[in-house]
């Protein structure tokens, strides 16, 4: 088990190093930001002042060096157009983005699974035929669209929801969080929701297809035989086994959660980073973007370090390969 | 295939050509500022035009312009997107898949390293910043789209054609000594379909759903070539003042195009699975 963590954890390394060069290499093509910083009735000597200043007049691998060497210290910079240290600016805007993708992920898990779970064992009822049916719907609707949707029906029509912000946010181990009152909780629900909708779906499918899968097998139809008791069955053998593939797929999919949290941010102004770095694509504020995606890659590396290792505790078979 | 799969299946091809024939249905070119009418400007569906008698059977938007008509022709960019960029990468993954299936040792593990990589990366995040660094454009989306979807086809590609690389038709051909193009090409790929065309179609709803995405966000399309995803962006900032007609109805719209793709994939998946064939 360990000679398989340590291998996982330097290939996770090796993957972080390469995407941050990629990430410097691509960011750095994004036009010239001085155009907007730049008062437009500045001469060429105070323009070339700036440029020195940002460190803007060096050739890309002197930047890149200086990027490195900065990684290193957890410094990516300041931001152009907030002055203030671009990785201290997405690590603020972070407990709201993460906490809007757990909150969407776990209403993904406690809906999906149990009808996927009642999808692959009743295929047939016309119950299982409509959430069949429903998913796939779910599986086409658009998050920004879903979103306006929600916003249209429970914020203009009905009124009862709030349509943008973060609400009332409560202080949890000196961080902001919008579960702790009930403000934060009227502004968490709409936005987690349009999010969770699409994985929701995903997770429904994927369950129900591998319970399918799991009564077809020769362990299921023994323990039939063998008398057990139906609820038994499904909640002891047929569980168990359908969990492999969930985990992994929430797993991979948090990733994908907070990477579409972007798009949801922007409908519902929701103040993480997401919105953060749309609203930094359009300054051409270069750090605040490069700091953006280098966390959110360390957070995907992370994450499929987890997943790894949690699929390697519930699957014997991932353990026993790994020591031979 | 299912019913459902046909019905998706004809109800796709009638709105492709719905697209195609945009100038000829339409009742006004929408970006033909000339024919527009600002005073006609946010008319609720049903409303007739001031001066030339016709009626807005979809209401019209901020610059009067006819719902109906800009929808039809924001179809067909969507649609011109998602077709080309899906065709696109299908080509591509299709050839670096086979690659990797055929050669194996380095060539497979160079490009199932770069495909890895890729898809621990989610496609929206890649598309988004690629288009950050290029802005936007038709041909920029595309290749942005490319650049995202094809790892799912070599993926998919190299995992079929290492099945049917085991099998003994591929050895007699070998043994003919045909050329290798000729054996992917002619004996390995048609066996690879099936299952290739329920990632294409799968693809072609995310190809869409994304680009949609990507214009509201702003990184998209010009506004110059409005396609559905700009439409309801356009009508954001009037949802809340209630006229829902300008997001509603191109959103509705999407929604038809991707549920049919999805249910168009559901349905090659079923034929494609000898295991759910019977269902």
């Amino acid at each position: 088990m360990s000679g398989f963590m340590i291998r996982r954890l330097i290939q996770a390394l090796l993957v972080l190093l390469t995407m941050s060069a990629l990430v410097f290499v691509a960011v750095f093509a994004i036009g010239d930001p001085l155009a907007l910083l730049v008062d437009p009735q500045a001469d060429q000597h105070d323009i070339a002042r700036v440029r020195r200043g940002l460190g803007l007049d060096q050739p890309w691998w002197v930047q890149y060096a200086r990027f490195l060497g900065a990684l290193v210290h957890g410094d990516l910079g300041r931001s152009f157009v907030h002055g203030e240290p671009a990785i201290r600016l997405v690590l603020e805007r972070m407990p709201a983005t993460l906490e809007l993708a757990v909150a969407a992920l776990l209403i993904a898990l406690l809906v999906g699974v149990p009808l996927g779970l009642w999808v692959g064992l009743q295929p047939r009822s016309w119950s299982a035929r409509l959430i069949d049916a429903l998913s796939l719907l779910g599986f086409s609707l658009p998050t920004f669209w879903v979103g306006m949707m929600f916003i249209m029906l429970f914020g203009v029509w009905l009124g009862w929801l709030p349509t943008g912000g973060r609400g009332e946010t409560t202080l949890w181990l000196g961080i902001p969080l919008s579960i702790g009152s009930l403000d934060g909780w009227r502004h968490l629900l709409l936005p987690a929701l349009t999010l969770a909708l699409f994985k929701c779906s995903l997770l429904l499918r994927l369950t129900a297809s591998a319970t399918r899968e799991a009564l077809r097998q020769d362990y299921v139809r023994f323990a039939r035989a063998r008398g057990l008791h139906p609820a038994r069955i499904v909640f002891v053998h047929v569980f168990k086994n359908i969990l492999i593939p969930i985990v992994t797929v929430s797993g991979l999919e948090f990733g994908s959660l907070i990477a579409f949290a972007v798009v949801t941010e922007t409908v519902f102004a929701w103040p993480g980073m997401g919105k953060l770095l749309i609203e930094a694509i359009g300054q051409l504020d270069r750090p605040v973007v490069v700091a953006y995606l280098l966390v959110t890659v360390t957070l995907f590396v992370t994450i499929n370090l987890a997943v790894d290792l949690l699929y390697a505790l519930l699957d014997p078979r991932v353990r026993l390969r790994s020591r031979s | 295939m299912s019913r459902r799969g046909w019905f998706s299946l004809i109800l796709l091809a009638a709105l492709l050509l719905a697209a195609l024939l945009a100038p000829w249905l339409a009742s006004q070119n929408p970006y033909d500022l000339a024919t527009l009418d600002i005073l006609d400007a946010r008319l609720p569906p049903g409303s007739a035009a001031l001066d030339h008698g016709g009626t807005y059977w979809l209401g019209t938007d901020a610059q009067g312009r006819d719902m109906l008509s800009a929808m039809l022709y924001g179809l067909r960019i969507s649609l011109a997107v998602g077709v080309l960029s899906t065709l696109l990468a299908l080509t591509a993954g299709v050839v670096l898949g086979l690659l990797a299936a055929w050669h194996g040792r380095w060539v497979d593990a160079l490009i199932m390293r770069v495909v890895d990589i890729q898809l621990s990366f989610p496609a929206i995040l890649l598309a988004l910043v690629l288009l950050a660094l290029t802005g936007p454009g038709v041909s920029k989306i595309v290749l942005a789209l490319l650049a995202a979807q094809w790892a799912y086809y070599a993926r998919t590609a190299r995992s079929a054609a290492l099945v049917e690389c085991q099998k003994d038709y591929v050895a007699a051909a070998r043994l003919l000594r045909l050329p290798t193009w000729r054996i992917l090409l002619r004996h390995v790929l048609p066996n690879c379909l099936p299952t290739l065309l329920t990632v294409a179609a799968l693809q072609l709803a995310a190809a869409i759903s994304l680009e949609a995405t990507l214009s509201f966000l702003g990184l998209g399309l010009p506004v110059t070539e409005p396609s559905l995803g700009l439409l309801i962006a356009n009508g954001f900032q009037y949802l809340l003042s209630g006229r829902y007609w300008i997001s509603v109805f191109p959103g509705l719209l999407l929604v038809v195009v991707l549920t049919c793709c999805n249910l168009l994939a559901d349905a090659l998946r079923q034929r494609a699975d000898p295991r759910e064939a019977g269902r």
